[in-house]
Parts: C-alpha cells; structure tokens; sequence
C-alpha cells in the first residue's frame, strides 16, 4: 500500500436519521500535523460527522479513511488497531463518574498496554501535569471539579496513549474566557510538542482564529469549504458570510485578522 | 547489544547512545535495558538522541526520570543531538515532574473508623427518610383538604403503569404459586383421605398470605426500583431543582401521585393475584385430587371467611405505602454518577422486600394476639 498524506479521507459519505439525511455525499481530507477545525450552523451534522469518523455510527454509504485503513469494512481489529492510535474528548468529557481523575487518566493504559500498576500511574500523572491540572486534582472524582478542570481531565485521559490523533467536540463551550484561552493555548502547545493531528468541532470564533489551520464549513450536508480562517471569512457564499460576520463574527475577525 | 537494542554504552566517547523506537509500546523493554546497563564511572557523559527514530511523551518520562536518578548519583549527564522539538518535549516533562510520591494521601478508615461512619449515616439515612415521609404526609393532609389540587391525571398514569401493566406477570406468578402450594399440600392430605380440606388450606393461605405478600414484592422490584431510577435520574439532570425554582414542589407533582398512585394499585392487583392463586390450586386440585371444580367452589364459599380476604387487602396499602416511599426517598438520595443510581436502586427494592416481609410478620403476630 502507498502511504497516503492525509490522515483522514472521508468521502461521499452519505448519512441519514429517519427521513432527513444529514449528509449528502460529504468529501473531507485530513493532512498530517494540522489542526482542522469543523464549523457550521446548528443541525449541520459537525458532531454527527465526527461519530462517523468514530465509528460511532455506520454510514449509509460513502467511505471513512483513517491511517489509510478503511472503518466501514474494516474487521474488529483493524479497528481496534486505529483505535489506538487517536484520542478523543467528547463535549461533555464523558469522564468515568465512579473514578479518581487519576484512575480516570490511567484507565486506557492499564486496559490497552501490559505495564506495571506504579508506570502506569506515574505515566497518567505526567499527562495531568501536562494538561495542567494540579496534582491535588488527581485524587479527586470528577463530580467535585470545575468545568474547565473536567475538560483537562478528559483532555489528559484522551492523550495519555501519545494519539497521533486527536478529536475534540467543542474543547471550549461552556468554559469561562480565561479557561477557554487557556485551553487553546493547550491544545496548540501539545499539537505542536507531540506532532498531534487534531481534528475539532467548535463553535467557539476565538479558537477556530487562534487554534486552527484550517476549516471545513458544513452546510447542505456537504463540506461547503476547506480554507484557513482568514481566507473563510473572504468567501462570499452566504450561509459563511452569515456566520462569519454576524456581530460576533466582525469582532473575532477585526482582533485576529 | 541485543537485535532490538535502544541503549548502548560507549566507553571510549564516554556516551550513551540511544536508538530506535522510544515509544510507550517499547516501554518495559527500555526501562529493563536501563536496569541493566553497566555502572558508569567518571564524572561526564554525554546522552547521544541522535539515533532515536520515534520519542513520545511515555519514552521521554523513561529517559528524563533515568537522567534524575544518575545526576543523583553524581554524574554530570546531558543530552547531546537531539531533534528542538524532542529537547522541547523533554524539558517540559523535567518541569512538570509530579510523581507518586507526591499525592496526597487518600485516607482509608481503620476498622473502627468506618464502622462508625457506617452506623452514624445509617442514622441519618434513617432520620431523612422519617423527615422525607412527615414531609410527605403533610403534602397528603394538606391536598385531601384541596383534591382539585392533587394531580389526578399523574395519579391516573401511575396506576395505569404500576398496576394496570403489571396484570399479566402477576397474573402468571400468582398461578404458579397456587399451583405449587396445591401439589405439596395436596400430597400430604392425600395420606390421611383429607383431600377436601385442600379447599381450606389453599384458600385460607393465598387470602391472607401468599397474594398480598407475592403481588408486594413482584411490585417493589417492579416499580420500586423505577420510582428510584427515575427520581435519581431527574435529580442529576437537575429537573428536581428546576421545579423547585419554579415554586412547584416536587414532593406534590412527583411523590404524592406515585405514592397514592401504588395504594390504589396494590389492593387492585393484590386481588388480581387472589383469584389467580386460587384458580391455579384450584386446577391442581381437580388433576391431582379429584375435587372437581363445582365442589371446590361450594366449599369455598362455605369454610372461608370473607375476613380472610379483607385481612390480606388490608396489607396492601402498608405495603405499597412501603414500597412507594422507600423507592421515592431513595431516588432523591442520589447523588454526582452513575454507580450511585445503581446503588440507590438496589438499596431501595432490599430495603423494601426487607421491610414488607417485617410488616407481615407484626401483622401475623398482631392478628394472632386479636384471634382474627
């Protein structure tokens, strides 16, 4: 097989709930070592595309490439095989309620990779330092931390297996300005420290102009435009104009633009 | 060196190579040719990336905390040709160095300890629970003064789900159970030629006994554990506080429907299991002892009293006040995640089964006291 450079290669994907079919033939590449982020207006199909990249729902039709290994048709353990290989945090962190974070962060580890119980949590506390939670946090359950401590944490279990990929469904909603900065600053730290390939699904502006590389813009259950931020809010199309330069929109863009 | 070898000691560079793939999957096989490296004499050495195809953070955590531990010891390590990003990667692992040793300790509760945590919150569940059901029985009091207010269409719904669906399940059970106490008794009259007596035996134990008592614990972990698993569920979504904030007690629009709810059912289905108790034994009784069904129903009507059934009604509504405020009172203790739903639920169908089987036996005792 030749290596490919994209990452992910989704293509004529074709999904539909009842009736309505939420994607009609969607094309996304993925390249290597860039942060993609995934916008559009609410019912879009941003996170129901992100659960098809997950294998979290199976497609209509259409194929799902990831590390050049088909998903739709792939066995259970080609499958489990990519599984290793990316990391996801989920919009509502999907943390394991009745665990320690610290056992939270160990969980993959001790499920996936024959290491001692002491490696192993010395490897999730590492990752809990990386994402910048103090250590006081490690002890504790999930229910008694802030919101914007949660995301860590679920951001700490989701790179604690050194992914080559990361999924994030809206790293910042929810967060406070100064945790949703410090997020982003996260993100691009370890993006750019562990040679991560992140794909992300935000609403957020402040992040898709400060985090990404490059946008896809969901509309019609296609992808409408892949371009960097500030060649996006230039496409006359009216949908991404809408979007983009709403009241909201002109103030992200006058600050980063 | 072995074939797969990541580290090698170079005596006359004075440096340690490194090769290959430093990456988690590798890790026991680093960590353990680490360990068995040969002691390095002198006072520099020089730690050559040059060779290392692949670092992540797991191989990087090896390396940084193996250079802590030879720096101990007084030897003056640093890495040499190593890629920006890799010196990058291991730096800001060398600062963030928390270790295990550095957790705060988690204080386990000696024997002593939590034997008292144990018997102090079981009074405090005991004394919620006392403070959930006056609550509730003021909320009664105050809307049999208001009945417009009570919420009949919550009320009709909660005996359409706990009673009316419940009819077929327990309508088998109690069946059964007829057609068992039929067959071991019938067995034993046989042998003294007493076999009509079956009539009074059978009846006499389904009317007061097996119906209530089998119909009450079918429904506790029936409905019990739903009345748990709904409340607890709505409470971590917040829905119990929204009410609240609305001015809209929950106790009235949640509690008191299901609870008056499953005293209205009980009753009903308890009498649903009796006529099923009794036709089951009563089938038993003509194949197995030839009291055919015309002579079973006229003994019956003869030899038991209709006490006997208003004895076992009158359980019920005990019962199901039981049932009902333990399952209720359970699902508002829930509390943060999933595995307290799980535990309140299988606490409130124990504690039911457990407090249904008390009632009835102070009930025996108290009607036996009373000859009734």
């Amino acid at each position: 097989m030749s290596p490919t450079p994209s990452i992910i290669e989704v293509s004529k994907l074709k999904i539909r709930f009842g009736e309505t079919w939420v994607h009609k033939g969607l094309d996304l590449k993925v390249e290597q070592g860039e942060i993609l982020g995934i916008v559009g207006d609410s019912g879009s199909g941003k996170t129901t595309l992100l659960r098809a990249m997950l294998m979290l729902l199976r497609p209509e039709s259409g194929s799902v490439r990831v590390f050049n290994q088909e998903l739709t048709t792939a066995s259970e353990k080609q499958l489990e095989s990519v599984q290793r290989r990316w990391g996801v945090l989920f919009q509502q962190n999907a943390l394991f309620s009745s665990l320690s974070v610290l056992e939270n962060a160990a969980f993959p580890l001790k499920e996936l990779v024959a290491l001692s119980q002491d490696l192993v949590n010395e490897l999730a506390l590492l990752k809990i330092s990386l994402v910048g939670l103090p250590i006081e946090a490690a002890n504790k359950y999930p229910a008694e931390l802030s919101g914007g401590m949660q995301k860590r944490a679920g951001l700490a279990r989701a790179i604690v297996l050194d992914p080559e990929l990361l999924f994030l469904d809206e790293p910042t909603t929810g967060l406070d300005p100064d945790s949703a900065a410090g997020l982003d600053e996260l993100i691009v730290n370890l993006q750019s420290l562990m040679g991560l390939t992140v794909v992300m699904v935000t609403h957020d502006l402040d992040t898709l102009w400060r985090v990404t590389n490059r946008v896809a813009f969901l509309a019609d259950g296609k992808v409408l435009c892949v371009d960097s931020m500030k060649n996006l809010v230039k496409n006359p199309d009216q949908r991404i104009q809408k979007f983009f330069n709403g009241p909201r929109g002109r103030i992200a863009k006058s600050i980063y633009d | 060196m072995t074939s797969q070898g990541f580290v090698r000691f170079d005596d006359q560079g004075r440096q340690l190579l490194c090769h290959g793939e430093w990456k988690l999957a590798n890790l026991p096989a680093i960590q353990k040719e680490l360990a068995t490296l040969p002691p390095i004499q002198g006072a520099e050495l020089a730690v050559n990336g040059a060779a290392i195809s692949d670092l992540d953070s797991a191989g990087g955590w090896l390396l940084v905390n193996w250079l802590k531990k030879v720096r101990s010891a007084s030897l003056n390590a640093h890495l040499t040709h190593f890629s920006e990003q890799q010196q990058k990667l291991l730096s800001l692992i060398e600062k963030s160095g928390y270790s295990l040793a550095d957790l705060p300790a988690v204080e386990i509760p000696s024997g002593v300890a939590s034997l008292g945590y144990s018997a102090v919150s079981s009074c405090r569940e005991a004394l919620d629970y006392l403070y959930f059901v006056g609550k509730l029985t003021c909320e009664a009091f105050a809307s049999l003064r208001h009945p417009l207010k009570l919420r009949w269409s919550s009320l009709a719904w909660v005996v359409d789900k706990t009673g009316y669906r419940a009819l077929p399940i327990i309508a088998l059970l109690s069946f059964m159970v007829g057609v068992v106490i039929s067959y071991q008794m019938g067995n034993q009259l046989r042998n003294y030629g007493a076999n009509v007596f079956i009539v009074d035996l059978l009846g006499l134990s389904v009317l007061r006994e097996f119906g209530p008592l089998i119909t009450s614990i079918m429904v506790a972990g029936r409905t019990g554990s739903a009345y748990t698993a709904q409340l607890g569920m709505m409470k971590i979504n917040q829905e119990i506080d929204a009410l609240d904030t609305m001015g809209v007690p929950p106790d009235n629009l949640l509690m008191l429907p299901r609870l008056l709810g499953l005293m209205i059912a009980l009753p009903l289905l308890t009498i649903w299991a009796d006529v099923f108790g009794v036709m089951g034994g009563m089938l038993m009784a003509s194949s197995m002892l030839g009291i055919k069904t015309h002579a079973f129903l006229l003994r019956f009507g003869q030899t038991i009293p209709l006490r006997a059934l208003l004895i076992g009604l009158g359980k019920a509504p005990v019962f199901a006040l039981l049932i009902a405020s333990i399952g209720c009172f359970q699902g508002t203790q829930v509390s943060g995640n999933a595995e307290s739903v799980g535990m309140r639920t299988t606490r409130s169908v124990v504690l039911a089964i457990f407090f249904i089987i008390i009632a009835d036996a102070i009930f025996s005792v108290l009607f036996s006291r009373y000859k009734l």
